[in-house]
């Protein structure tokens, strides 16, 4: 608990909307220091979560603490957080040195102490030389710097992200994110990022909680998420993943997976013997001839240089496979078998 | 996933709030300091001391609400403004009309009472438990419920009651169904129809005929395949520097008895004199002329929404362009069409400004109320009577257009802009339109012709060219002769009567409708809805019924404004409130509400975001907002004809006044005057923001003018 004394706690929050519930009962700690990301598909409650730690929506049952403090009924501007909006949310007719000196002018910090608090966090950002021209004089990502700029001045102890990536393009997008993270260690910085991109969620964060239907599906540091998916939702959200529904039967030394009439070793880790679903990653699946494993033919190939990306259609239904193995490329329509180790696959209940 | 709407947060009451505490000590002030009756003399303090007892008890639940507010007991605070303000005007109507009138003081405590009871209901919870959205939501409806809703509702009330004050149901269902309102002889073959059947048959008529002209006009410049950006421009600023009547004046010296045509007509063709102007056929043309520009700038706008790939598509689908234009562009404006018939038929009912000129015996509900209160037969009874069934009408057709047109939009205009070429139009068909329109150009810039030359020659009534500056010297000389300069014209004291009045209530207004556009834009509370339609309620009622409902309501204590200047600029601020509200809606809508949670996000309290971030941004709309109140007071006519004075005598009303006593060059004179201030206004503006948005913001707000 002492560890989240600078952090935010949400304890059992819902948010009704009438007869909508957006977010159900939601409890999780971000520990100070720490970067956790709420990820999760569009509609899942994610920046509903995030609005409510900000104070721009008030919740309808349960409580929510910032640096050990109950602020469930203060207003957004008597909370000592900071937000970076998916559109910036730029002043349009202030200058960046006048966007960045608002919040600790809104404090009523004196105009010159402001003006040196806001070109400090500019300077830092690399944005020293731009301080004198308006948000539509800047790139994309100009802009998103002088958001988080912006909201830094504060030194807020919590920083609140809003998906902030969303209007770059590509290349731009995974240098920022790396921005950002350096940013955010260098500093220290106590950080609650949404975004809806897994790929993103696994980049930056020190820790993931999935929203799914106004609930957490589950959280845990980016590589529990990945090996040890609880569900198929998060099996099938975070990274591929072939899922397959059989049968899990007892064995003397484990247990084994049985559908289409193949049964193969698996590790059943406490899931109970009946219906059940296995996930397996596909650079997890090997190839090999056929009578190795579950028998199949190969129907589409891509070749990506890096890797081979194989559907094969097999008695476990079809099956993408990544195979590393570059030279040896298999033919449409060739006979394979599809094996994998029993560590590699999880087995979800039904 | 984020919501239409963000709730502002949850208010934390601290212990005493500083704010209200002030607010309620302005109040006790006022109540000590200021003037409490509207002849100045005593504050509600002296009074009290002197043993008035409403007084006493005033006072002492002043100071209640102060120390309530100052130990920050929001209940308490609250209950006990509430109390003030109710025991006020209790106090007052129960006095009636031996009591005294609200003045100064009155105004100010009572406000500041009111805004003490929103703020500490604020704390108790409502509005989100925001002080500032409270304020803004109960000061504005309080005022609606005093300068709208109160003398509204005594018209419909003055309806039931006869000359003594007693209830008479019978003489009510009497006046409300007096053959003379609804007979329809005329039909049958007998001479004259009800004045309600006058007007609604006029309004139809005007409706169809305005809007197949605002079609036409709007054709030729979208889709006639050349750029007429002087006709959009011409038509977009015209019905803002127009009063009301000036087209009528125009009609008259061109087609009147001695007219100018019809002395051309007489003169080549031995045509005879006639008096066919004065009558259905000359209130049709001049509202005609007066309307079709409104309805030429909905079509405009709704044709250039229409996506051309519509058009396009249907064009690589094969279709001629005779059958684009019957198949998509013609279904497609349906709404629009709809929406411009209404427009014109609400215009025309409440239009005071034409009928009175030109109406001869063909009588329509606005003037029959004007003579009513005004004429020799002086009956209230019926004026309100005449009120409520104008008031009715006027109604009926915004109910139609809620009901009918909401289901009948089509949206056209998606979020990513299509590129693409509108379709022309078939070339007959262009080639008709063009000519319809060439021709109602020159006539509409006849009637300006005439209008703005008329005062600067001897007598255009009768064809008397000869150039002289006697009329206007007449209305506005300035003797110099003495040592200080004298402005001995006739029409000096109402025109600066008017650009005072325009001038304190064209920012009163913009304040209004802005504040009540914020609210209803950016904060979610129970009651917005209904908060939104009380803001629009003053669209839908005819300016005569505000007028005729301002004298019955404010004629006694303790509300008596009539006679003074306050009752011009209360009546011009309600009036084109709903403007303000429209205005500032529109442009709120493009001002992304991140913008606001970004600014409290950093700190800002709501007064400090809405004067460091929403005002700068809406600087376009505050300034739309000015000119139109401004320019629209000065046009306006219906409802301030029962309000102006001798003393505040107002430009239109004088002109007005000029045409029953045959006064016609100088009426012309000074319309061409004013017409000439608000394009210099106008056209000034417009040079400084740049055009963008004046002319197109403000002009579908023309509904109730006059």
């Amino acid at each position: 608990m002492d560890q989240s004394q600078g952090g935010v706690v949400f304890e059992r929050v819902t948010k009704r909307y009438g007869a909508v519930t957006a977010v159900d009962d939601v409890s999780f700690t971000v520990q100070q220091g720490h970067l956790v990301t709420l990820l999760g598909p569009s509609g899942c409650g994610k920046t509903t979560t995030l609005r409510m730690v900000a104070g721009l929506e008030p919740v309808s049952a349960g409580r929510v603490l910032i640096g050990g403090n109950d602020v469930t009924l203060c207003a957004a501007n008597e909370r000592d957080v900071s937000m970076v909006f998916q559109s910036y949310a730029l002043f349009p007719h202030m200058t960046v040195l006048e966007n960045a000196s608002y919040g600790p002018l809104s404090m009523g910090t004196d105009k010159a102490k402001a003006r040196d608090l806001a070109r400090e966090k500019l300077a830092m950002l690399g944005l020293a030389e731009f301080e004198n021209r308006l948000p539509s004089e800047l790139s994309g990502g100009q802009q998103q710097r002088v958001a988080v700029a912006r909201s830094l001045v504060l030194e807020p102890a919590v920083l609140l992200f809003d998906e902030p990536l969303s209007n770059l393009d590509a290349k731009l997008r995974r240098r920022v994110r790396e921005e950002i993270r350096e940013l955010q260690q260098s500093l220290k910085l106590t950080v609650l990022y949404v975004t809806h991109d897994q790929e993103e969620a696994l980049a930056v964060s020190d820790h993931i909680i999935v929203m799914n239907g106004g609930r957490i599906a589950q959280e845990g540091a980016p590589e529990d998420l990945y090996e040890r998916p609880v569900s198929r939702f998060l099996a099938d959200f975070i990274g591929d993943a072939n899922l397959v529904d059989g049968e899990l039967a007892p064995e003397a030394d484990g247990a084994s997976f049985a559908a289409g009439g193949v049964a193969l070793p698996v590790r059943a880790h406490g899931v109970a013997a009946g219906p059940a679903t296995l996930a397996i990653r596909p650079q997890r699946l090997t190839l090999g001839e056929p009578g190795h494993g579950v028998p199949g033919t190969v129907k589409r190939v891509a070749y990506l240089g890096s890797r081979v990306e194989y559907v094969v259609a097999s008695a476990w239904g079809e099956l993408l496979i990544f195979d590393a193995d570059v030279h040896r490329l298999r033919r449409r329509d060739e006979a394979v078998g599809v094996s994998f180790l029993p560590d590699a696959a999880i087995v979800l209940p039904q | 996933m984020s919501t239409a709407l963000a709730a502002p947060p949850v208010f934390v009451p601290a212990m005493r709030d500083r704010a209200t505490t002030w607010v309620a000590a302005g109040a006790l002030a006022a109540l000590a300091v200021l003037p409490w009756g509207l002849e100045g003399g005593a504050s509600a303090l002296v009074r009290a001391v002197r043993g008035e007892v409403a007084h006493g008890v005033l006072v002492a639940l002043a100071i209640v609400t102060l120390v309530c507010a100052w130990r920050g007991a929001a209940r308490a605070t609250a209950i006990g403004a509430g109390l003030a303000v109710v025991w006020a005007f209790a106090a007052a109507f129960a006095a009636g009309a031996k009591g005294t009138s609200f003045g100064i003081g009155a105004a100010v405590s009572l406000i500041a009472l009111v805004a003490c009871f929103a703020r500490a209901i604020a704390r108790r919870g409502a509005f989100k438990g925001d002080p500032a959205v409270a304020t803004i939501v109960v000061v504005v409806a309080a005022l609606l419920a005093i300068f709208i809703f109160f003398p509204v509702g005594s018209v419909l009330s003055a309806a039931m009651f006869d000359e003594d004050g007693s209830f008479a149901p019978g003489l009510a269902a009497s006046r409300l169904f007096a053959a003379d309102i609804w007979e329809v002889k005329c039909l049958t073959g007998g001479v004259h129809c009800g004045v309600a059947m006058n007007s609604a048959v006029l309004a139809t008529l005007v409706g169809f005929v305005s809007t197949f002209v605002g079609l036409v006009l709007a054709l030729v410049v979208q889709r006639g395949g050349q750029r007429y950006v002087a006709i959009t421009k011409v038509m977009s600023i015209l019905p803002i520097v127009t009063p009301p009547f000036v087209i009528a004046l125009a009609l008259v010296v061109l087609f009147g008895r001695t007219g100018i045509v019809t002395t051309l007509l007489n003169d080549w063709f031995d045509i005879p004199r006639s008096r066919w102007l004065y009558g259905l056929p000359g209130v049709a043309l001049a509202q005609l002329l007066t309307f079709s520009p409104i309805a030429f700038l909905l079509l405009h706008g709704a044709l250039a929404a229409i996506s051309p790939a519509l058009e396009e598509a249907a064009q690589t689908l094969r279709a001629s362009r005779w059958r684009i234009f019957r198949t998509v562009t013609l279904p497609l404006l349906k709404p629009a069409l709809a929406n411009a018939f209404l427009l014109g038929f609400v215009e025309s009912l409440a239009d005071f400004g034409n009928p009175i000129v030109l109406a001869g015996n063909f009588d329509v509900l606005s003037t029959k109320i004007f003579f009513a209160i005004a004429g020799a037969q002086h009956d209230p009874g019926r004026a309100a009577a005449l009120a409520v069934v104008l008031l009715g009408l006027t109604l009926v057709a915004f109910w139609l257009q809620q009901r009918w047109i909401g289901k009948l939009s089509y949206v056209t205009v998606t979020g990513k802009g299509d590129s693409g070429l509108h379709a022309l139009l078939p070339p007959w068909l262009r080639r008709s339109c063009l000519a319809f329109a060439v021709v109602w150009f020159v006539f509409t810039l006849a009637c300006y012709a005439i209008i703005l030359t008329g005062g600067l020659v001897k007598d255009i009534g009768r064809g008397d060219m000869t150039l002289t500056l006697f009329h206007l010297s007449q209305g506005f000389a300035i003797d110099t002769s003495s040592r200080a300069t004298m402005f001995v014209g006739s029409a000096w004291d109402s025109l600066f009567t008017t650009l005072e009045v325009a001038a304190i209530s064209a920012p009163l207004t913009a304040i209004v409708g802005l504040l009540s556009a914020y609210v209803i834009t950016r904060h979610r509370f129970g009651g917005r809805r209904a908060f939104e339609f009380l803001t629009m309620v003053s669209f839908a009622i005819p300016g005569t019924v505000i007028g005729v409902s301002y004298i019955v309501a404010f004629n006694v204590a303790p509300l008596e404004l009539t006679g003074g200047m306050a009752i011009l600029v209360l009546c011009f601020v309600f009036r084109n409130m709903p403007v303000g509200v429209r205005a500032g809606i529109a442009a709120l809508a493009q001002i992304d509400r991140t913008l606001d949670e970004a600014s409290s996000t950093l700190r800002a309290s709501t007064t400090r975001t809405l004067t460091r971030v929403v005002l700068p941004l809406l600087k376009p709309a505050i300034l739309a907002t000015l000119v139109f109140s401004f320019t629209h007071a000065m046009t306006a006519v219906s409802a301030v004809i029962f309000l102006a004075t001798a003393k505040y005598n107002l430009a239109t009303v004088y002109i007005i006044n000029r045409v029953e006593a045959g006064e016609y060059p100088l009426a012309i004179a000074y319309s061409s005057v004013l017409i000439v201030i608000m394009l210099a206004i106008l056209l000034t503006v417009q040079a400084l923001v740049g055009e963008a948005r004046l002319g197109r913001r403000a002009t579908p707000m023309l509904a109730g003018g006059g």
